[in-house]
């Protein structure tokens, strides 16, 4: 566990201009202390504020100066007590000197480990940097600063300076922001520094990593050009998904007198046979099936290891391609970094060249990977050259694993040129399209670009350790809301929808939305957020009549109902199906339904026009199928309906539509001779008289 | 999803309407499964492009009316005709006369007809062993854009990796499925519990409890929507912006209409502007900012190989970013960049080794495809197993070309010099090899320690089981053997190796 201990020195500014951003540095902190009480236990971390009205140092008893740095909490293993400190920070009244500051946490650091302790050391930093730092003694603040950045170099310190800038820094002397950024870059190139300026809360939430993992090589060995040519490299993850913490399962079945209850709960895996259930059989009893078709193919492990493909562990160049072959979304998966192998100045300049060519070229190189002996599969890739901007770094490669031919299934989807003429957008439309992206810029020039991946924190995961730090004070704790700085991400900024409100409401007045008035379901969902008073567009009556035909074209073809709007056809379509032979016995069924609910809901004989229309196509279609008795009955059965509930208006009306039985000459089928169908109505009137 | 694939040759010019007939009987056989479920395929090989050419009159119409609407009927019961014409070497197959009837072929697809069956007939045996998906949607979502209009959208999945199918564990005795069973068991009472709705979490010594609901009301936070929230340019697309593979959209006026023509619009101004837009999506297991690539469509050789849409490309949190490449920062602020001149070289060398039209999917996965021919050979009882070949493999043969080989031996000499030894520069690299000097040690200490053994006698005498795993351990290290697993496994692996 104490493997990978690291001692972290929090070097907080805490000066009146830095007040207002205060309140995202105690989230972030303690977010941090959080996470280290869950995954680095054994880490040490010390706070020191400066900026602040008094001073509590070791360094000002000793040689004096050093004022207005406090040291909150000396370094020391993290417990709750941090979590609570960070939460709330005391507010200073002083401009901070942050040089004093890095002086003291060395100094700190210095007398705790010796020179000779090779344990992880990291200073990180949060100052907007505004003010200025004293002017030394000796030599100019330039010389000062280096002096301080070799001892950190030597002492193998790490520092990480989060500089907050921007919109949150407020009015500022420009003179001492420069000279402070140019004192800062020197940290950051004659040490293992990172300085990272940060202008919206987000971002600044994001700049602190939380939690430090150790990287791991997934690969040493040759990238072959060829079988002469090969440089030494090592592969790490570039990206990794962290997580949401996998909790265990609590089990309250122990009591609650038991002190030493761990509250775990097993889970057991037992496999019995489908056929006898009481029989468990053991592992051993047990063979993996792999299906071939409809059958299941029993195969032992050895028998599959003798023949499994085994490639041997090798990266082996398959040769360059332009970048433009490689489309973005054939990415796969996360990605790696290619690293020439840090010892070796040879393989670092050839890694070098090649990126540097690729770049300038805008090529790509195309790798098969197998990482480790024994792996039973290859990865292609694409190496993507990163050429580094800063002086101290290397270049690197990029590594994305691309599909193989088995990954990419071939849809086919409508062009669109081939849409109906109401769906391509007009010239004003696509005018204001153009207007809302070019406008609804989240990486204007001389600004910040917003929500980078690098400084954006995951949402979910702050919420759940806040919430775990809440829960371990009151445990019946409610889940809290999203924090209100971390909201800002899941919804477009205010302040560029407010600035952008006439380019929005041009694109708003160009296009209409309308839900569709055919599908029953509540699609609510859609247009919920529909402001009313939206004022009408022009072209979108087309739009909607347009698709309502669009859509009856597709439903034509697969009728499964007889609807209240269109039956004939939906009774026609459903009798041509061929697709099974129940169809024509649920299409009689169901137009037999429908005729009846039309006679019964009649009012005045409002609706006779089309239940004869119905009883017409109803008679058609028996008659092609050669089903007359069914018609018939029904016809029979529906008179004598009538007849009991008054509603002998319809008979009559059937009668004189001439409608009648189905004959024998009609159908073979049928028992009703040619008289008796024709006099079936006629007959059938007197009786009621 | 099951595939029936039938094939039927046909000789025609009898009375008999062997093409009806076939097309019946291939009915008959895919008629089990509803087309629900089931993705139904017939594949016509033929290479006579008028099969009722010899029949003259009325029984020429009657046949050819009786076999169009045979397959009419087939097809409407959603299984899919394909043909497969093989030219005679004589005269090239008119599908005109017939059989563009009979697959329902208009206007620019019969053109473009023959030249897409010459490459299908390539396909086909990669074809038969890759698994078929029909288009299926992912999900249905909204995407809010401002201001309360929100558009209508599908997903697709177009890329995932394809594993080898799900296995199922059988009784090695007679060879009946088995059927796993789940069972939580309280480990301080050792009570059968059902699924317990509490998790925890250990923390400040302390176990936080927190309830199933409560975990996903954390995750929830944002309503399922796609939210717009600005464009940036494609720049800012990082290369190492990626985590799981990209999900296609395209609209749909199912529900909403005029999403369609919104869509369309915002597509041709990205694809214009070269910008991509930044949008959430909030879905309840993985809330995540999300970059969309207006894609247009590029169609060649007659084929869609882009669809045009746009793809949803997960973007990773600041978590999930590493810093590897600052971890070798130099301290003295240079870090040894490439001159011109091994630029120049390296220009050379990949304008040599150039692949022209690389294609992404031009590679089948050799451990899915050994997968499933290994499964063929060992169900079908094959007496050998058919070879398959690696096609990921670099090309010797064109790396062995003379400019090829003059190109990487200027490049080498550029960058590493007359006299570079590999081995050379690794010694002097202390920091490096810290681990495997370890290692080194921990192997010389094993040789020695397993030197004071007689092994081969103490196998005989089965009194390896004496030993402890530790002894066992300087045997297995000697000989550079795995050292994990049980004793046994350690035993047995020990005897493997010694031939016993």
């Amino acid at each position: 566990m104490a493997r990978n201990k690291e001692t972290l020195l929090l070097l907080l500014d805490v000066g009146p201009s830095m007040h207002s951003v205060l309140p995202e540095v105690e989230k972030v902190c303690s977010l941090l202390a959080g996470k280290k009480l869950i995954y680095s236990k054994y880490d040490e971390v010390g706070v020191i504020l400066f900026g602040t009205e008094d001073t509590k140092n070791e360094l000002t008893k000793e040689v004096g100066g050093y004022q207005h740095v406090v040291v909150l909490r000396d370094t020391k293993v993290v417990d709750g007590d941090l979590v609570e400190a960070l939460q709330q920070l005391p507010r200073g009244t002083c401009d901070g000197d942050y040089l004093d500051a890095i002086i003291v946490g060395m100094d700190i650091l210095i007398k705790k480990f010796g020179e000779t302790d090779k344990k992880k050391k990291r200073i990180c930093l949060i100052t907007n940097a505004l003010c200025p730092i004293k002017d030394s003694f000796e030599g100019t603040k330039e010389d000062q600063v280096i002096t301080i950045a070799e001892q950190m170099a030597k002492h193998g310190m790490g520092m990480e300076s989060i500089v907050v800038r921007g919109r949150l820094a407020g009015d500022a002397n420009k003179r001492i922001m420069e000279e402070n950024d140019v004192l800062l870059n020197i940290f950051s190139q004659k040490t293992c520094a990172k300085l990272v300026y940060v202008e919206s809360p987000i971002s600044l939430f994001g700049a602190l990593r939380t939690r430090n993992i150790s990287p791991v090589t997934i690969f040493r060995g040759d990238l072959e050009l060829s079988s002469k040519m090969k440089i030494k490299v090592w592969v790490y993850k570039k990206t990794s998904e962290e997580k949401f913490p996998t909790l265990k399962k609590y089990s309250d079945k122990a009591p609650p007198t038991d002190k030493f209850a761990t509250h775990e709960v097993k889970v057991d895996y037992e496999y019995r046979s489908v056929e006898d259930t009481s029989k468990v059989v053991p592992p051993e009893g047990r063979i993996k099936g792999y299906r071939y078709g409809p059958q299941v193919v029993p195969i032992a492990p050895s028998e599959w290891d003798a023949v499994k493909f085994k490639p041997e562990k090798s990266v082996k160049l398959l040769g360059f391609t332009d970048a433009k072959n490689i489309l973005r979304h054939y990415y796969m998966k996360d990605v790696n970094v290619f690293i020439a192998d840090p010892g070796n100045t040879r393989a670092i300049l050839a890694v070098s060249a090649l990126a540097r060519a690729m770049k300038e070229k805008n090529k790509v190189a195309i790798v098969r990977c197998v990482w480790r002996n024994g792996q039973g599969s290859v990865v292609v890739g694409v190496l993507t050259p990163n050429v580094s901007d800063k002086d101290n770094t290397r270049d690197s490669f990029y590594f994305n694993v691309l599909p193989f031919a088995e990954d990419v299934r071939e849809f086919q989807f409508p062009s669109f040129n081939n849409f109906l003429v109401s769906w391509q957008p007009n010239e004003q439309q696509q005018e204001a399209a153009d207007n809302l992206v070019k406008m609804l810029d989240l990486a204007p020039s001389g600004k910040e670009e917003a929500l980078q991946p690098n400084f954006t924190p995951n949402p979910v995961l702050e919420r759940f350790y806040r919430y775990l730090e809440l829960k371990s004070k009151q445990p019946d704790a409610a889940v809290p809301p999203l924090d209100e700085t971390l909201k800002k991400m899941t919804e477009p900024d205010p302040e560029v929808l407010s600035q952008n409100k006439s380019v929005i409401d041009a694109f708003r007045r160009n296009f209409e939305l309308k839900e569709n008035p055919k599908l029953k379901k509540s699609t609510r969902r859609f247009l919920q957020e529909k402001p009313s008073g939206s004022k009408e567009g022009e072209g979108c009556g087309d739009i909607a009549a347009q698709s309502v035909d669009s859509i009856k074209d597709t439903s034509v073809v697969k009728v499964e109902n007889i609807g209240n709007l269109t039956p004939v056809q939906d009774f026609e379509n459903m009798m041509s199906r061929r697709d099974g032979p129940e169809w024509i016995g649920k299409a009689i069924k169901d137009m037999k339904k429908r005729i009846f609910d039309l006679v019964e809901d009649s009012f005045e004989g409002d609706n006779y026009p089309k239940a004869l229309e119905c009883l017409v196509a109803l008679r058609k279609g028996c008659i092609l199928e050669q089903e007359p008795k069914h018609f018939n009955d029904f016809l029979h059965h529906l008179c004598k309906f009538c007849q009991k509930n008054n509603l002998n208006c319809f008979c009559e009306f059937l009668a004189s539509k001439e409608l009648t039985l189905i004959s024998k000459t009609e159908a073979i089928d049928s028992e009703v001779t040619d008289d008796e169908a024709r006099s079936f109505l006629v007959k059938s009137e007197p009786k009621t008289e | 999803m099951k595939e029936i694939g039938s094939q039927n040759g046909i000789i025609s010019g009898t009375r008999e309407n062997s093409l009806y007939n076939a097309l019946w009987v291939a009915q008959a056989l895919l008629r089990k499964g509803s087309a629900k479920t089931a993705d139904k395929r017939m594949l016509l090989f033929t290479n006579e492009d008028d099969p009722f050419g010899n029949i003259k009159g009325a029984t020429k119409i009657d046949m050819t009316r009786t076999t169009l609407q045979r397959a009419k009927d087939a097809q409407d019961l959603g299984i899919s005709i394909e043909l497969l014409p093989l030219s005679q070497p004589d005269e090239e197959f008119n599908v005109s006369l017939f059989f563009a009837d009979l697959i329902g072929l208009e206007g620019d697809d019969l053109a473009q007809f023959l030249p897409s069956v010459g490459e299908k007939l390539e396909d086909m045996k990669d074809q038969l062993r890759k698994r078929m998906f029909t288009k299926r949607i992912v999900r249905k979502i909204a995407f809010s854009i401002a201001n309360g209009l929100s558009i209508e959208l599908n997903t697709y999945a177009l890329i995932r990796p394809t594993i080898p199918g799900a296995i199922t564990w059988l009784d090695s005795v007679s060879n009946r499925p088995l059927k796993a069973e789940r069972s939580f068991i309280c480990s301080d009472t050792g009570a059968l519990v059902q699924e317990p709705l509490k998790r925890y979490q250990p923390y400040k010594n302390e176990n936080i409890k927190i309830s199933v609901e409560e975990l996903s009301e954390i995750k929830r936070i944002s309503t399922g929507h796609l939210r717009l929230l600005g464009f940036k340019p494609l720049s800012c697309l990082k290369d190492y912006h990626n985590l799981r593979p990209s999900t296609f959209i395209f609209p749909s006026d199912e529900e909403v209409f005029g999403s369609t023509c919104i869509f369309i619009t915002l597509h041709r101004s990205m694809l214009r502007l070269e910008r991509f837009a930044v949008a959430f999506y909030g879905s309840s297991s993985h809330p995540q900012l999300v970059a969309l690539i207006a894609q247009k469509e590029i169609i060649s050789h007659g084929g869609q190989v882009e669809p045009p849409g746009m793809h949803m490309i997960y973007l990773p949190y600041s978590e999930d970013i590493r810093h590897v490449e600052e971890l070798y920062s130099d301290s003295n602020g240079a870090a040894p960049k490439a001159t011109d001149d091994q630029i120049e070289k390296a220009t050379a060398l990949m304008k040599r080794i150039d692949l022209k039209d690389f294609s992404v999917c031009q590679f089948s996965n050799p451990a899915l495809q050994r997968h499933y021919a290994v499964l063929q050979a060992l169900a079908l009882e094959e007496p050998d197993i058919p070879e398959t070949i690696d096609e990921t493999l670099p090309d010797e043969e064109g790396m062995a070309r003379p400019g090829v080989v003059s190109a990487v031996e200027e490049f080498k000499l550029s960058v590493y010099g007359d006299n570079y030894d590999e081995e050379k520069e690794l010694a002097g690299n202390g920091k490096a090899s810290e681990a495997s000097k370890k290692r080194k040690a921990i192997a010389d200490n094993a040789v020695k320690e397993s030197a004071n053994y007689d092994w081969d006698d103490l196998a005989d005498n089965g009194k390896l089981k004496d030993l402890t795993v530790v002894e066992l351990k300087y045997y297995l290290t000697a000989h550079s053997l795995p050292v994990t697993g049980k004793k046994e496994a350690l035993i047995s692996r020990i005897l493997t190796h010694m031939g016993k």
